[in-house]
């Protein structure tokens, strides 16, 4: 365990937390953004370079992106209604 | 259910998750000394199959039919994703478009820039992962998650029309269909010209070039393929659904 592991540790739990907290769905989706950046490094600190290389893309990019293109399109059907 | 006995019981039941963790953890061998098997399974890769990146190794050849089952589950999701999100297109198509490129005009000059330059750089990190895949950390899905991100880059740039124009839906699903079948027919090859399915019966080559490794690289550009078209599938339907089409 170096310095490394144990900030990479605890961003991770601080993250975690914060994604629960978070009740926006939008604000929810961008705190979950970060928290999966945190998620890569820690892959990354503890030698794990393939899985952090897909987290990134697709917990710091795709998923939080699908989550935000679906709340947009349930808000405009219900301005509609 | 009233918040305190909620609160009280998520409690509990997080100590009881964390005493489970904690358990299983103090039985793990220590970080960075692989027990048996796991040294075995590096020794076989790095001197038998000559991949320099095992991870690689594990996926494309020892474990070949788990990512072919992978891939394929993959090819699904996008697929059912395409069939739930292309329902009810065509309509209202025209009148959204005015609004769309005012949509487009109001994006930041900067994060158009920074937005351009970025794609070419992505499509060429993409590429090297996928490619290099048996040499160091990358592979196939990894590359291809990021190849797709390129497309979602383009988009964040402002470019949703310019998206429409190129209209890559035809183009992602060729890919998504073409990389999936790629790795069935890599898979039954190896009946054809070795004895087993999934046998990794190219040429090995030399340890650290880039044709080496037999059968992996070309399994991973088949998954780099596949997932490219897959995720971007998803993320173009999406797209349309909520911004080209989103009034109907």
């Amino acid at each position: 365990m170096t310095v490394l592991h144990v900030v990479a540790l605890a961003a991770v739990a601080a993250g975690g937390t914060a994604v629960a907290l978070a009740r926006d769905p939008v604000r929810q989706a961008l705190v979950a953004s970060v928290f999966g950046l945190s998620l890569a490094l820690l892959f990354f600190a503890f030698q794990a370079p393939d899985v952090a290389i897909s987290q990134i893309v697709v917990a710091t990019v795709a998923v939080p992106v699908m989550v935000l293109l679906a709340l947009t399109k349930l808000r405009r059907d219900e301005e509609q209604r | 259910m009233s918040v305190r006995p909620r609160t009280v019981a998520a409690l509990l039941a997080l100590a009881g998750l964390a005493a489970l963790i904690a358990w299983a953890a103090s039985e793990l061998t220590p970080f960075g000394t692989p027990s048996g098997p796991a040294n075995a399974i590096v020794r076989t890769l790095v001197h038998e199959r000559h991949a320099a990146n095992t991870v690689n190794g594990v996926t494309y050849d020892l474990r070949g039919l788990d990512t072919l089952g992978e891939e394929l589950i993959l090819f699904v999701a996008a697929l059912g994703s395409a069939v739930l999100l292309r329902h009810g297109r065509g309509e209202d198509v025209e009148q959204e478009r005015g609004e769309d490129e005012r949509g487009a005009a109001r994006t930041p000059d900067a994060l158009r820039a920074a937005g351009t330059a970025l794609v070419g750089p992505l499509v060429v990190l993409g590429v090297y992962v996928v490619v290099h895949g048996h040499l160091s950390p990358g592979g196939g899905f990894q590359g291809g998650v990021v190849l797709a991100a390129g497309l979602l880059l383009v988009y964040a740039a402002g470019q949703v029309m310019a998206l429409k124009r190129v209209e890559p839906t035809a183009l992602v699903e060729v890919a998504d269909a073409t990389g999936a079948l790629a790795y069935a027919l890599v898979a039954a090859a190896g009946l054809v010209f070795a004895t087993a399915a999934l046998e990794n019966f190219l040429p090995f080559g030399t340890t650290g070039n880039l044709l080496s490794a037999g059968t992996i690289p070309v399994l991973s550009v088949a998954v780099g393929v596949e997932v490219t078209g897959a995720v971007a599938l998803i993320l173009t339907e999406l797209l349309d659904q909520t911004l080209l089409r989103g009034g109907e």
